[in-house]
């Protein structure tokens, strides 16, 4: 089992935690035009990294979203960041 | 070039000391440029250039492999075939897939030893047994064999199981497919490989693709390790790292990368004869030939590159198994393993041209790519060869998902594929 370290609790099992999404996507411009295919990539085209990644996961015990940083080699979890803290 | 394989072969090398064989395929040095390099000698990949060559008439084909042949999911999977899928765009795929492992041993003269054992894809309560009724109809009339059996029947086919009405997920009863069975994987690599390298196909190894030069929007050839090989055709079969392959020509593809794991025992007596998946525990065994119970489930829950396996799906699979087999509790894993997957949004496989003129991925396969392998061969060398689908691969190219007509396999089966 692996430690994953939420924000706001610490450091918690990781099966209380939900991958979300990679981090860093911006959704397109809903009141203007969007093509099918700008569309879809946002949907669901990921870069998929292999080695250092940036990703939005939750913490479902206290259902609060944030950035894990880590390796999907190593598997290593190099930081989380709140969004709070970033806004 | 290799002796034939035959029973008159093997009793006229037994007399020889067994030294007429010779090598199986050989390990030629690259060529300065191909008319079609397939990156990527997994099953896939091998099994492409075989059509390429066999099917297409072109010899001038050469199959990369940062490896060794077969050493990722190839040799990694736990070999079940199957065609047991809902859509019917994934039934003509996947039964296009079981008929040519019908004739696979013959057709390459290599044994990769497709036992029709059948399937069972177990049913928990009454309401399970009407969704698997409705399951059971739909691949009916996509032209799958499949029937509905009773707990009695399953119990005839599978008694190891755990058919107390106090289980956590009694047997109500199953869906069979009695055409689907486990092959032998290694050998599927292997007969490919051999049955290519007869039609000229050359199969480097320890070969890594470095970079795709691209010069005026079209492919013309790759970096590698071994030197720069020029080719106006490339495919890509390497399942889990076809992002990192996409990212090399400035794309992404829709997927992500996960763990599957997979698990061995120790070799036992016969005890059980026949494939049984149980959706509820998330778990399927079956017992191979030299007696191990392969055992495998889902997905690993964090996207990962590490072909290793984590805690708690190694706790859901192997207790889903104690459970479904109570017998079974006290024998002993032998291995365990990990192979990178790449699963769409969609669950079903990616078959089509990039939008770079002269590349083609074939990837996508999750958690099922070793029964698709003759299929996604015959399939993926035909888009290659005529720059244009069969009618099968079609539903399966990129532009679904601009158009929406996904294939949701993974909704229609109910588990991670």
């Amino acid at each position: 089992m692996q430690i994953f370290p939420c924000p706001f609790c610490g450091e918690r099992n990781e099966r209380e935690f939900h991958f979300a999404g990679e981090a860093g996507k911006t959704r397109p411009d809903t009141t203007t035009e969007i093509s099918d295919v700008a569309w879809a990539a946002y949907l669901y085209n990921q870069k998929n990294i292999k080695g250092a990644v940036r990703e939005v996961w939750m913490h479902l015990s206290c259902a609060e979203l944030f950035i894990l940083e880590r390796d999907s080699i190593t598997m290593d979890v190099v930081g989380s960041i709140s969004f709070r803290e970033e806004a | 070039m290799g002796v034939n394989y035959s029973a008159l072969n093997v009793f006229r090398e037994g007399l020889r000391n067994q030294k007429g064989w010779g090598q199986a395929w050989r390990t030629p040095k690259p060529q300065k440029s191909y008319d079609v390099i397939i990156i990527g000698g997994g099953g896939h990949g091998l099994a492409t250039a075989y059509y390429l060559a066999k099917n297409h008439g072109l010899n001038n084909i050469a199959v990369l492999e940062k490896g060794w042949l077969g050493g990722g999911n190839t040799g990694r999977n736990t070999t079940v075939i199957r065609s047991n899928y809902y859509y019917p765009e994934s039934a003509a795929l996947y039964d296009f897939s079981v008929q040519l492992y019908e004739g696979l041993s013959k057709e390459l003269n290599y044994n990769v030893m497709f036992s029709q054992r059948g399937m069972l894809v177990l049913a928990h309560s009454e309401p399970e047994m009407e969704m698997a009724a409705r399951s059971v109809n739909a691949m009916r009339l996509n032209g799958t064999d499949a029937e509905l059996l009773n707990s009695a029947a399953v119990r005839k086919l599978a008694p190891i199981l755990n058919y107390r009405e106090d289980a956590r997920f009694p047997i109500h009863g199953a869906i069979w497919q009695g055409r689907a069975g486990t092959g032998r994987h290694d050998a599927v690599a292997w007969g490919y490989a051999r049955a290519a390298d007869n039609h000229g196909v050359d199969i480097i190894q320890n070969c890594e693709v470095e970079e795709i030069i691209v010069e005026g929007g079209k492919v013309t050839g790759v970096e590698t390790n071994h030197g720069t090989i020029k080719s106006s055709a490339i495919g890509a079969a390497v399942s889990g790292h076809s992002s990192c392959l996409a990212s090399k020509v400035g794309m992404t593809l829709p997927l992500h990368s996960y763990a599957l794991q997979a698990f061995v025992s120790e070799p036992l007596k016969p005890v059980m004869n026949t494939v049984a998946f149980s959706p509820s525990y998330g778990t399927y065994f079956s017992q191979s030939d030299k007696g191990g119970l392969v055992i495998g489930g889902g997905l690993d829950r964090v996207p990962s590159y590490g072909q290793r396996g984590n805690l708690p799906m190694q706790e859901a699979v192997l207790g889903g198994l104690v459970e479904m087999a109570p017998v079974l509790g006290k024998v002993k894993l032998l291995r365990h393993w990990a192979g990178i997957v790449d699963v769409a949004p969609d669950s079903s496989p990616i078959i089509g041209p990039a939008p770079v003129e002269g590349l083609y991925f074939n990837c996508g396969w999750g958690t099922g790519g070793f029964k698709a392998i003759p299929a996604g061969g015959y399939l993926f060398a035909h888009l290659i060869a005529n720059d244009a689908h069969h009618d099968i691969s079609r539903p399966f190219d990129l532009d679904r998902f601009a158009s929406g007509r996904l294939i949701d396999e993974g909704a229609a089966s109910g588990i991670a594929h």
